[in-house]
């Protein structure tokens, strides 16, 4: 396989595992976060500085940039996500912002806005194609699952969620903790294949890029996700002398769908591997009762 | 040098306070933050600039055509994305996205017509300040300021003192209640979006007076929505309060401290209220009922 096509199976997978937590956020709970990109940079910096300046191993380092981008997300939702979308959605962008001004004015520590070079790289995809998978997979089941369908009901009506004992700020941290997990993780993988982190890479174009590929994929649908992350990194690709014209068109999409076809591309089509439901019913009778019924 | 700074946050503030009217407006109304509205703000002041440079109109004439032109623009906006989604009584969150949609689409496009360049505006006034004591007031700080001073009494009185403001207050207040009082929703929602479209493009050429006009001004939103959150979303007065708390509270931070650190204070402050103060400085904290 060319470098080329690698290069684009890493991008995928980065994307998809990025996109399969804004999904789980924003798709299922309902709550729009405008600043993916700064979670993706806390993982990016955490795996990079750690893999460069002290020699962790990278699959250790990545789990760190992971947990880093799980756990920056309590303090943010704390006091947000109480109060309406709309304040979570600002303090989101402001904290995108926020980590974006650190990372460049923090030259003695984070390299300011030149970034770090030399970051140990990863080549081979196929590790990066299967933790992507696997993402798939956890959130694919995740959202059937009672915690899930909770999450689908505070997108629904929160209050009568409320009415219904569902601690609705618990499963809204549980989702935007899962978000900063997967954002972290995406992050740190971008990191280690691009062999060089900048904090231009984590702007505003990068939050809006990933929210749109939730929105065309289908906001309530995993597998819209996965074929969003497919399609709208490979198209790129192929139109590059339009390269310009890219945001301009995704921001007509993005108008365009929510004016005449809300639910994305999928809608709420999922993909049904007969394997797998068997698997996650056997874990379910072994592990949950509760959990049992699943769609 | 606190009062000299005081003096520069209050001209700072009046911008800020000019593009969060408008931005609050629309939240009063249909609920929803409206992230393309930094997006019709630049528009807005490149209305301006191109009618200073290009067509040599005398300056109120460029701010009448900056205001107009965002007004359109902002009641375009409303037509072709919004008012879909408002007759089918679409989620919060889709009004969100096709805001986010526009404010994309937009920006990028003004980045591909208008180049990616800073446009300065042509010097109008003279630059030599007024000096009282040991503080200088810029002439630009001063017209500025007495622009927005003038431009939000207009409003005030446009929202407490005419019909059409009653007919906006009482939708504000319940929607549904007041169209069947019957209020035309849609020209009051129509009028909201030209007054915040108008507004918004006096405080982007405002804005660009002072400092410059380039496509990716409209992240500015994010001030007037600070701003707003500060005062209390929703709230007029609220919005204008927290403005120029915002605006003195950059200057001083600028001033004091570092000026690459002053909008992660201003993100600061905002946190701190929604911790102490969710309702803002004059709202009012309200339960949400189903």
């Amino acid at each position: 396989m060319s470098i080329y096509a690698q290069g684009i199976i890493f991008l995928i997978s980065i994307n998809l595992i990025s996109v399969l937590g804004l999904s789980l956020l924003t798709g299922f709970t309902g709550y729009f976060n405008f600043g993916q990109a700064g979670f993706m940079a806390i993982g990016a910096y955490v795996s990079g500085m750690l893999a460069k300046f002290l020699n962790v191993p990278i699959p250790i380092s990545v789990i760190c940039g992971m947990l880093a981008g799980g756990l920056i997300s309590i303090p943010i939702g704390l006091p947000t996500l109480k109060l309406k979308g709309d304040y979570f959605a600002i303090a989101t962008l402001g904290f995108s912002e926020a980590v974006r001004l650190v990372n460049e004015n923090l030259e003695g520590f984070t390299g300011g806005a030149r970034g770090i070079p030399g970051i140990p790289s990863i080549r081979n995809p196929i590790p990066v194609v299967f933790i992507a998978l696997l993402c798939y997979f956890f959130i694919r089941y995740y959202v059937v699952s009672r915690h899930g369908r909770n999450c689908i009901a505070i997108r629904e009506d929160e209050i009568a969620a409320q009415s219904i004992a569902i601690n609705t700020f618990r499963y809204k941290m549980i989702s935007f903790f899962i978000n900063g997990l997967l954002a972290g993780l995406a992050g740190a993988l971008l990191g280690h294949y691009v062999g060089f982190i900048q904090p231009s890479m984590f702007g505003i174009p990068k939050s809006t890029e990933m929210i749109i590929m939730v929105i065309f994929g289908g906001m309530h649908s995993v597998t819209g996700a996965l074929f969003s992350a497919i399609l709208l990194t490979t198209l790129p690709e192929l139109l590059r002398a339009a390269a310009v014209w890219r945001l301009v068109v995704y921001g007509g999409l993005v108008i365009l769908i929510m004016v005449l076809r809300p639910q994305g591309l999928v809608g709420s089509w999922e993909l049904q591997l007969p394997f797998l439901n068997k698997f996650w019913d056997w874990i379910n009778v072994r592990f949950n009762k509760k959990l049992r019924e699943v769609s | 040098m606190a009062f000299q700074q005081l003096v520069n946050g209050l001209s700072l503030g009046a911008v800020y306070a000019m593009i969060a009217v408008g931005y609050s407006l629309v939240y009063s109304v249909l609920n929803f933050s409206n992230f393309a509205h930094g997006e019709i703000l630049m528009l807005g002041a490149y209305a301006g600039w191109y009618a200073l440079t290009l067509l040599k109109v005398p300056f109120g004439l460029s701010i009448a055509f900056a205001m107009i032109g965002a007004g359109v623009v902002a009641v375009l906006v409303e037509k072709i994305g919004y008012r879909p989604l408002r007759l089918r009584n679409a989620p919060t969150l889709y009004f969100m996205i096709a805001a986010m949609g526009f404010s994309v689409f937009l920006q990028n496009f003004s980045i591909i017509a208008f180049s990616p360049t800073f446009r300065t505006f042509p010097q109008i006034f003279s630059l030599d300040p007024y000096v009282i004591g040991d503080v200088t007031i810029g002439r630009l700080d001063l017209v500025i300021f007495l622009i927005s001073i003038f431009a939000l009494s207009l409003l005030t009185w446009v929202i407490y003192g005419t019909k059409i403001g009653t007919a906006i207050r009482a939708t504000a207040y319940n929607g549904v209640v007041a169209s069947l009082m019957g209020i035309n929703p849609d020209l009051v929602v129509t009028i909201v979006f030209l007054l915040a479209g108008a507004t918004a493009g006096l405080g982007g050429v405002l804005f660009s007076m002072k400092f410059t006009a380039y496509p990716w001004m409209g992240v500015l939103m994010i001030k007037a929505f600070i701003a707003a959150v500060v005062g209390g979303l929703g709230s007029l007065p609220g919005a204008v309060l927290g403005a120029f708390l915002l605006g003195i509270t950059e200057t001083f931070a600028a001033g004091y401290i570092s000026s690459s650190f002053r909008d992660l204070l201003s993100f600061a402050l905002m946190i701190v209220i929604i911790i102490l103060r969710p309702g803002g400085l004059l709202g009012k904290v309200t339960q949400e009922k189903a």
